[in-house]
């Protein structure tokens, strides 16, 4: 945009914040978020160009209908005129609104063009996939993928009866574990998704796409500045739509080289713990952490589910208490019968398998003793 | 008028289960779409309760998503369309010197399908299991593969929906083209039927596309096709595609005859002709053209490729001419009018206003660079509702004040219409004006709980919601004290108002209409 048009710009800003700021209404946001890219503040500039033309338009249309609604009112002794057609003026208010509508037009093609334009120059490229209701970020380049969950916190503060458990722990807009990149580098996200739509979107990076099963989609952004970066799940996407946040930390390329090693190594650990035999109280540690994560939104924390809403009941469920390889292969393979039930032998390792079934098994008086192994797991995979 | 010895109606219960009669149809077609606004409003009560402050309160997210979509389905087929056929009904035969309407007891039944259509829909909150909790625009695969199955009944009550609409269209269509008394000539019909004419053949041209997609969702559910099915060889996508090609144009349905209402009501209280008469009509008729190829504005997201963003960007945009040029007609019919401010010209010029307002925040989002941050955002909430609440509502509560004297022969408590009116017009505001800064800020929609920084403007919009919503019970109040009695209108009713209802009947107008063509100049 010309250097006339910024100007521009940056006057209307002056002008909006002094209406803006000084009311009751100081500490929550009102307008756009401007970000941190180039191309999200290119955005904000196209959002507020065309917002101070529809109040200008605006001001203009309802002026005329208030001078009418005060003036020509019969009380004040109005009398109608006569006039019904003018080809004049129908041209006029024709062909004026399609030229500012070009106005407008060209601007946000450019802008539209900039964001649509190729990724394939990207350093990083992580797959999102969006799951019944998490995200999975997978670093293809680097061999390791970790699940987003909705932070613990949260988690415990949704139900809560006293408003200051959720102050002060970024309530719903944390997770447990944050997407990483690397500032000043261009990074290429593709989306996709395991089982229903849902839409990846970050306000401060103005990326939003929709992660669709069977559809890789695409997207970029170069972010200058280190930082914590929040969003949200934005497409309807069952349940727990409301409860599946997105938070992006980037940082400087020599912390985000450090960050990818440690988690190569957790990815190693992980595969070496796929390998061992765990005793009974290892399963049961991970496996309720394992639980909490990914069981808990539907089946609940006490085993109870949500009959209601066809989310069964574990706690003395046939499956937990019944045959381990009945157990084994519902999880593995997800359920025939109820798509909610997802197939999770894609989405975990052996050992988070092995822990999380074990738990199961012998959680909220199932008591079992059953303690399944990894290598369990692994035989069953067949 | 001499034919009011041959007004004798039927009595009992027979009359309503039987009628033939377009007023008595009419008047079912409206009773039933204020009871559905209280089953609906009641709905938006208990979503707005639940937001009143962060935290899950009042019901679980699995409920709150059965609220959200059964709001939005009540809403548009149950309230916005009903009431607009009622409209229909009542009106058409009147304004263009028709006896009745050209299809009798087709009307009956494209009426009496719809308390079971609604009765199928509601029964669902009663079943074991979830009811419909995929939105109203019930994207696959969250309806199909993980729908709940209760869906299927959805599925059968759109269906019915369809029928009813389709077999709506087909009379209105037929009435208007056939039955016009001599001398109405279509450019000198009243603009209220001319939209009601391109509505009925929009509806007839989606309503099939809307029966077609509930049936790929039907088989893909129950018969094992993979329509939406991305494992099969389906596309998610497509049923986007295929949903707002009916969802676009179901948007002008529920807004052209609005724009036909508040045409009719502006020029009697501003005692002046309708500026621009033709020009209205094409303006209509663009828009409706225009409907058909604006449907991807809903999916910017979806992934389109550029050359498809960039089409229906444009396309889009330019929707916003004949738009304007309807508000720019509305405004020079009260230039140097002599108007006057009764209960219906309230909610006519409150139209004007808000709709536009929700005009320019769908202008806003026509722009496809910046519909990535509004998209699935409360600013996309706070859009719809001013276009369908205080545009297409405000023009169905315009409409009801303006012929009720002429229906009832009584005249409604003006200081009650008054005080609904400013009541309606203030909370309303509240309601919908916070929820254009929640989208900003980053709040997505169809969510039962938020963060913290979003506490603010959700209150305000809750406690707006309560009283828009309670201050419906104090127009039912004043709709029945109408009906029961009151002042007693005269036949032309309002001062400045014209055509062949208020000209040539007497109110209240009697149960067959014009028994003889009348005369039209």
């Amino acid at each position: 945009m010309g250097d006339g048009m910024s100007v521009l710009l940056r006057t209307i800003k002056a002008i909006s914040l002094m209406f803006v700021s000084t009311e009751l209404f100081a500490a929550a946001q009102m307008d756009l978020t401007p970000g941190v890219t180039a191309i999200s503040q290119e955005v904000y500039e196209l959002h507020t160009l065309i917002l101070w033309i529809c109040v200008i338009i605006g001001a203009g249309v309802f002026g005329v209908i208030f001078i009418s609604i005060f003036k020509h009112r019969k009380s004040k002794g109005a009398v109608a005129a006569n006039f019904h057609d003018n080809m004049t003026v129908e041209v006029l208010w024709t062909v004026i609104p399609f030229l500012i509508l070009i106005g407008m037009a060209i601007p946000a093609a450019k802008t539209l063009i900039k964001m649509e334009s190729p990724a394939d120059d990207a350093e990083v490229t992580i797959k999102i996939t969006g799951y019944q209701w998490k995200w999975n970020y997978d670093y293809m380049h680097e061999g390791f993928n970790y699940f987003s969950n909705l932070a613990q916190s949260s988690k415990d503060a949704v139900n809560s009866d006293n408003p200051k458990d959720r102050e002060g722990i970024n309530y719903l807009l944390d997770v447990d574990n944050r997407m990483v990149i690397p500032a000043n580098k261009k990074v290429r996200f593709l989306m996709t998704s395991n089982d229903v739509i849902h839409s990846w979107w970050v306000p401060d990076f103005a990326v939003k796409k929709d992660a669709i099963p069977g559809y890789i989609n695409e997207a970029w952004t170069i972010v200058p500045k280190e930082g914590v970066y929040r969003g949200q799940c934005a497409e309807l996407c069952g349940k727990d739509h409301g409860f599946m946040p997105i938070v992006v930390e980037v940082k400087s390329e020599a912390d985000y080289a450090a960050w990818v090693a440690e988690k190569k190594g957790v990815a190693a650990a992980a595969a070496a713990g796929d390998s061992k035999t765990w005793t009974m109280d290892e399963l049961m540690a991970k496996g309720k952490d394992i639980y909490n994560a990914s069981c808990a939104a539907c089946h609940m924390a006490e085993g109870q589910g949500i009959p209601a809403a066809g989310f069964p009941a574990l706690k003395a469920s046939a499956i937990a208490t019944g045959p381990v390889a009945a157990h084994l292969d519902i999880v593995i393979n997800g359920s025939k019968v109820n798509p909610a039930m997802a197939a999770y032998g894609a989405q975990m390792s052996d050992a988070d398998l092995a822990a999380v079934i074990t738990y199961e098994r012998n959680a909220w008086g199932n008591n079992t003793g059953d303690a399944v192994q990894p290598a369990d797991v692994k035989a069953a995979r067949k | 008028m001499s034919d009011d010895h041959h007004d004798h109606k039927p009595t009992g219960l027979g009359r309503w289960l039987f009628s033939t009669n377009h007023k008595d149809i009419g008047t079912m077609y409206l009773w039933f779409s204020f009871i559905m606004l209280f089953i609906g409003g009641g709905m938006a009560m208990i979503i707005r309760a639940e937001l009143y402050q962060p935290g899950m309160q009042l019901v679980d997210p699995d409920f709150f998503n059965q609220m959200t979509t059964l709001h939005g389905l009540i809403m548009v087929f149950g309230v916005i369309m009903p009431a607009f056929v009622g409209f229909a009904n009542w009106l058409v035969p009147m304004m263009i010197g028709a006896p009745d309407m050209a299809l009798p007891r087709m009307n009956n039944m494209s009426f009496w399908i719809l308390p079971f259509a609604f009765g199928t829909l509601l029964s669902t909150l009663f079943m074991e299991g979830s009811a419909p909790n995929f939105g109203w625009t019930f994207y696959a695969p969250l309806s199909t593969t993980y729908g709940p199955a209760s869906t299927d009944y959805f599925i059968f009550g759109v269906h019915l929906m369809g029928i009813s609409s389709i077999m709506g269209s087909i009379n209105v269509i037929v009435t208007i083209l056939n039955m016009r008394a001599p001398g109405m000539t279509l450019m000198k019909m009243p603009i209220f039927v001319w939209t009601w004419l391109i509505t009925a053949f929009l509806l007839i041209a989606v309503m099939p596309v809307l029966a077609g997609v509930v049936t790929m969702m039907l088989t893909d559910r129950n018969f094992g096709t993979s329509f939406f099915e991305a494992a099969g060889g389906g596309d998610p996508v497509m049923f986007q595609h295929v949903f707002w090609f009916f969802g676009h144009p179901e948007v002008y349905i529920m807004i052209l005859p609005s724009f036909g209402i508040i045409s009719q009501i502006i020029p009697t209280f501003a005692r002046k002709k309708l500026f621009g008469y033709s020009s209205m009509v094409y303006a209509t008729a663009s828009i409706a053209i225009l409907s058909f190829i604006v449907w991807a504005h809903h999916m910017y997201t979806v992934g389109m490729p550029l050359a498809g963003e960039l089409f229906f960007m444009l396309a889009t945009m330019l929707i916003a001419v004949p738009t304007g040029v309807k508000v720019f007609n509305w405004t020079a019919t009260m230039w140097k009018g002599s108007l006057t401010f009764e209960t219906p010209m309230l909610f006519s010029v409150a139209f004007i206003i808000l709709f536009t307002i929700g005009g320019f925040s769908g202008l806003m989002m026509s722009i496809t660079p910046v519909d990535f941050q509004y998209h699935d955002t409360y600013f996309i909430v706070a859009h719809f509702h001013y276009v369908l609440v205080t545009g297409a509502l405000f023009a169905i509560f315009a409409g009801a004040y303006y012929w009720l004297p002429k229906w009832t022969g009584n005249m409604y408590d003006e200081t009650l219409g008054k005080v609904h009116f400013w009541i309606s017009l203030v909370s309303v505001n509240v309601l919908f004006f916070p929820m254009h800064f929640l989208g900003l800020a980053g709040m997505p929609r169809r969510i039962p709980d938020y963060a913290l920084q979003f506490t603010d403007f959700n209150q305000m919009a809750s406690i707006g919601a309560f009283v828009f919503g309670g201050i419906q019970l104090l127009f039912l109040y004043i709709v029945i004290k109408c009906i029961r009695g009151g002042e007693k209108a005269t036949d032309q009713v309002w001062e400045g108002a014209e055509g062949l209802e208020f000209e040539q009947l007497p109110s209240p107008a009697p149960f067959h209409s014009f028994t003889q063509a009348p005369e039209v100049k």
